[in-house]
């Protein structure tokens, strides 16, 4: 079949082919060097992403289908790469000291995020189920080692476990859910399911549900969301800051497109399932955080809660709802990302912690920390006039349209209960009196953590440019 | 005719000048005098711009002027902003009592007051910006940031329980906002437009319109507060500092009733006339309820901040008679009482910062050693009780007569708080100032310095001023609230053919 290697389709791939062969090249050159070349490894790892972000940013816009129609490049999957690859870069950038000072210093690991970020470009522009699961398995494998790349760690190597077990469950019934679509259409393609699917069926819904499954997983939504707080406290502060950003970004990815493009015809059929997982998630993502004293489980949490609202905006089914999703996973992404910059930053003489109480009277010991962290915590809150208020907007703009009104009072109603314990750890930074000081703030990490900060603090001065990036980007599913 | 944006410049400059703070470098003691002195002429440069748009302002029209206008988010959301006679007094009101708040917390914040500073400035921006926004989604941004450094100045700056009274605050008004938040979405998606004055003119479905006002009210109503909803108050009141109380009081409360002027009634007449008998029976209730509350308080702000309950229970009930003395007198009330309270404040500031104490038992027989501040005291006493002569008579008597002429119970029940208000207002004026001087502590306590002179004198002046010649505010409004009334009868109007078309049917 010499069509498939033909130019086009390699030009597609263009992104995923810099680095996929710049991650074989940079393990080479790791294991010739050993683990003294992490830092150049990891610094070449950030040039590689950028690149695939500078290939992908200057494509020119409009859908292109490669390998038969299985790989697909529109402005929904440039949209979401580069949102992917920013979010893997600032977490290589943020991991480097973390891990040195742990004594971690792999150069897997760079190589690793590599890789599973290879698999999360593959699975944003998955144009049917093979390459969709090829996608999934390639991101979570590596996801899986870097859960527990601190192996000495009992917790991390715990995480790591955990995270593997569960996963491959879920992935097991993804395919499950794959093969009884594939048996109840004929097909493993979006487009040509959507065509088959038109008349619904019982067994292709038992297809959807465990289809769902999978992708329910990935975005720690619940009911499958057990292993997120595990998994957030025990792998090392960078690796959570990545698990948090990327992979969701190419898990909510794959869960739109699959839904949108594939069973367009089944609307009524998974709308349901996702009000249910929206409003579950909200609502365990608002309560459970509540009591938490450890600051990454509560942001466990708190992810668990986000992905409910930006699953509203699925829900929704509509440009506008797939357009709400893409502005949330953007400005997620920024304050997620800001959030962590500042929890990897909590370091004292004597090593890191992650205690919520070792905030303490941080706008006093590190004003400038504070500010920007209370600026995440608003943000994450939903208030105005930041970011965070913005991407809640446009996903009720897009329920009330599509007529989701009791999923948006839910939404808003367990949005002020989340309010809580964000305001709580404003509080312990404001209100109460000084711990110990952290030492001084690395500047790659003051760097990332001022960028997002003022992206989320500036948001609404122009709003313009993302809202129609993602605007395009949505319209390119429909 | 100058083109600057004169109401931008206002809403913003505070902005600028907490940025301006913000930047300062130097040691503790230098920072501290110049965040105050930065703060001071900011607030001060800002109230000179305001007064711009009093001198050009047209009180003979209705539309809303100072108009600016320009694309934001995606779509027909805009940067709108202009004012009208409803929402310029409340402007002025807010930039004329910021310098006076700065001036309060001269010497009673010590710690951290670069933040401080900063916090009020950007609440002034927000505050300013709540009433001069013409767009939805601007005016709840605004709205809903002022949240946050009020959340601040209570926690931060606050009491004993300040913990608990700013989380109180803060979850109770982010409730009552979310919903309002649903409505605005559900609106645009109606209309298509969260231009305000689009929508004033849109005429939603009935049905629509009940939901949308309870929405609304829920804000408000919270925001105002009203009986049941108004327990956060005085657990906010009593931990804010001076001049976090005299905000929350004089403006933060004023946003309520704004929002039911702006909103509830032009855009959903309907549902108005249906809730007015909810709005006037939970006012009658608050009026007369808190005003009994008030009697047995044994903490002064606490006292005080219940009577803003049941003076705003006056306004809400006038605002609902829809009648010009109603609407008008609720405007009036508004404007008063943001004077007379925030006086009343910070005059329980000026013992408070010699006392550190807010029991009323701990004090009498001041008037023998503080003359001047027992003076001062008395004429916000009397203007909080009504009496003719000062600025709090003509609001409660004006929306009296306004709600007269709709419901004479409601006006007859409601004047029978006027007794209550006497009664604890003036039994708070004796046990503080009348009786001897018996406690030690007391006997060394320093009349007003100058510092407070400037701060309470030109409230005494405004508080008889507008007592005995309330026409420049009453000027300023006079043109919008008869605009508002009109469309709203006209809105009644049209609705009842089609509705006795529908039962006919």
């Amino acid at each position: 079949m010499p069509d498939v290697l033909d130019f086009p389709s390699l030009q597609a791939i263009l992104p995923e082919l810099i680095l996929v062969l710049g991650a074989m090249l940079l393990l080479m050159l790791g294991a010739i060097r050993g683990d003294s070349a992490t830092g150049v490894i990891s610094g070449l790892s950030i040039i590689l992403l950028v690149a695939a972000g500078a290939v992908l940013a200057m494509q020119p816009s409009g859908k292109v289908l490669a390998f038969h129609g299985s790989f697909i490049l529109d402005d929904y999957a440039r949209f979401l790469k580069i949102l992917a690859l920013v979010g893997s870069a600032v977490a290589i950038l943020m991991s480097i000291e973390f891990l040195r000072a742990i004594g971690r210093e792999r150069f897997e690991f760079p190589v690793l995020i590599l890789l599973s970020t290879t698999g999360m470009l593959v699975l944003v522009s998955a144009a049917d189920l093979i390459a969709l699961y090829l996608g999934f398995e390639l991101m979570s494998l590596a996801l899986y080692v870097i859960a527990a790349i601190d192996r000495d760690n009992a917790r991390s190597s715990e995480a790591g476990l955990k995270y593997f077990v569960l996963g491959a469950l879920s992935s097991g019934m993804l395919l499950y859910g794959c093969s009884l679509i594939y048996g109840f259409t004929g097909t493993v393609s979006f487009a040509g399911i959507a065509t088959a699917a038109k008349a619904g069926g019982v067994g292709l819904t038992f297809g959807l549900v465990f289809l769902f499954v999978g992708f329910c997983f990935k975005v720690s939504a619940v009911p499958f969301h057990m292993w997120t707080p595990d998994v957030y406290e025990g792998a090392p502060t960078p690796v959570t800051a990545f698990f948090a950003a990327a992979p969701k970004v190419a898990g909510i990815a794959v869960f739109v497109r699959a839904t949108i493009t594939a069973f367009p015809g089944i609307m009524t059929q998974w709308q349901q399932i996702l009000v249910v997982v929206s409003i579950a998630s909200m609502v365990l993502g608002s309560f459970a955080a509540i009591g938490q004293t450890n600051i990454k489980r509560l942001m466990a949490y708190s992810s668990i809660g986000h992905m409910g609202y930006a699953l509203i905006g699925l829900a929704a089914g509509s440009p506008d709802g797939v357009k709400s999703v893409l502005v949330y996973m953007a400005i997620y992404v920024a304050m997620t990302l800001g959030t962590f910059a500042c929890i990897i930053a909590m370091r004292r003489a004597d090593g890191p912690v992650e205690k919520i109480a070792d905030l303490a009277g941080l706008a006093r010991t590190k004003p400038a920390m504070a500010l920007f962290l209370a600026i995440m915590m608003f943000s994450l809150a939903g208030l105005p006039p930041l970011a965070g208020f913005f991407a809640k907007l446009y996903v009720f703009f897009a329920a009330i349209k599509a007529g989701l009104v009791a999923l948006a009072v839910i939404g808003v109603v367990t949005s002020v209960v989340g309010a809580y314990y964000y305001l709580s750890i404003v509080r312990t930074m404001y209100f109460d009196e000084p711990a110990p000081g952290f030492v001084p703030m690395r500047p790659e990490l003051g760097i990332v953590l001022a960028v997002t900060g003022l992206f989320v603090l500036l948001f609404c001065v122009h709003p313009g440019p993302l809202v129609d990036a993602a605007g395009a980007a949505a319209q390119s599913l429909f | 005719m100058l083109s600057w944006p004169v109401l931008s410049v206002t809403t913003f400059l505070p902005l600028v000048g907490a940025l301006w703070i913000m930047v300062m470098q130097g040691s503790d003691e230098a920072v501290k005098r110049h965040a105050r002195w930065a703060a001071l002429w900011t607030t001060l440069v800002t109230f000179g711009v305001s007064l711009v748009l009093v001198w050009r302002f047209d009180p003979s029209s209705a539309e809303f002027q100072f108009v600016e206008k320009k694309p934001w988010l995606a779509g027909t959301i805009s940067y709108h902003m202009g004012v009208d006679g409803i929402s310029l007094p409340f402007v002025i009101l807010t930039t004329a009592l910021m310098p006076i708040c700065i001036l309060a917390s001269w010497s009673a914040i010590q710690s951290r007051v670069k933040e401080y500073m900063i916090a009020f400035l950007v609440l002034e921006t927000l505050m300013v910006g709540t009433f001069s926004s013409l767009d939805l989604v601007l005016f709840y941004l605004f709205f809903e940031g002022g949240l946050i450094p009020m959340f601040l100045i209570i926690g931060v700056w606050g009491g004993p329980r300040r913990v608990y009274a700013s989380f109180k605050f803060f979850l109770y008004t982010l409730l009552g906002s979310v919903l309002m938040l649903l409505a605005i979405v559900a609106m645009y998606n109606e209309a298509g437009t969260t231009d305000i004055v689009t929508l004033m003119r849109h005429g939603f479905p009935p049905e629509m319109q009940k939901w949308a006002w309870l929405a609304f009210f829920a804000s408000f109503a919270v925001k105002m507060p009203m009986w049941p909803v108004h327990t956060w108050l005085p657990d906010a009141h009593v931990e804010a500092p001076t001049a976090g109380s005299v905000i929350l009081a004089a403006i933060l409360l004023k946003m309520g009733g704004y929002g039911f002027l702006r909103f509830s009634l032009p855009m959903f007449p309907l549902a108005s006339v249906d809730f007015a008998p909810l709005v006037f029976a939970l006012s009658v209730i608050a009026i007369i309820y808190t005003a009994l509350v008030a009697l047995v308080q044994e903490d002064m702000k606490k006292l005080i901040a219940y009577s803003s309950v049941a003076h705003m229970g006056f306004v809400t009930m006038g605002i609902f008679a829809v009648t010009v003395q109603g609407v008008a007198g609720g405007i009036f009330q508004m404007v008063s009482h943001g004077i007379v309270s925030g006086a009343l404040f910070l005059s329980v500031g000026v013992v408070y910062d010699r006392m550190h104490t807010r029991e009323i038992a701990a004090y009498g027989g001041l008037v023998n050693r503080m003359p001047l501040y027992a003076f001062a005291f008395m004429i916000f006493t009397l203007a909080n009780v009504g009496l003719p002569g000062t600025s709090g008579f003509i609001g409660e008597f004006l929306t009296l007569i306004g709600t007269f002429k709709v419901n004479n119970w409601v006006a007859t029940f409601a004047a029978f708080g006027l007794i209550l208000s006497a009664a604890y207002a003036l039994w708070l004026y004796r046990k503080i100032i009348f009786g001897r001087l018996e406690k030690p502590s007391l006997a060394a306590v320093r009349d007003l310095g100058m510092r407070e002179i400037v701060i309470l004198a030109p409230l005494v002046i405004l508080t008889i001023f507008f007592g005995v010649y309330p026409k420049p505010v009453l000027d300023i409004s006079a043109a919008a609230v008869t605009a508002l009334i009109d469309n709203y009868h006209h809105a009644l109007a049209a609705a009842a053919p089609a509705k006795a078309a529908l039962l006919g049917f």
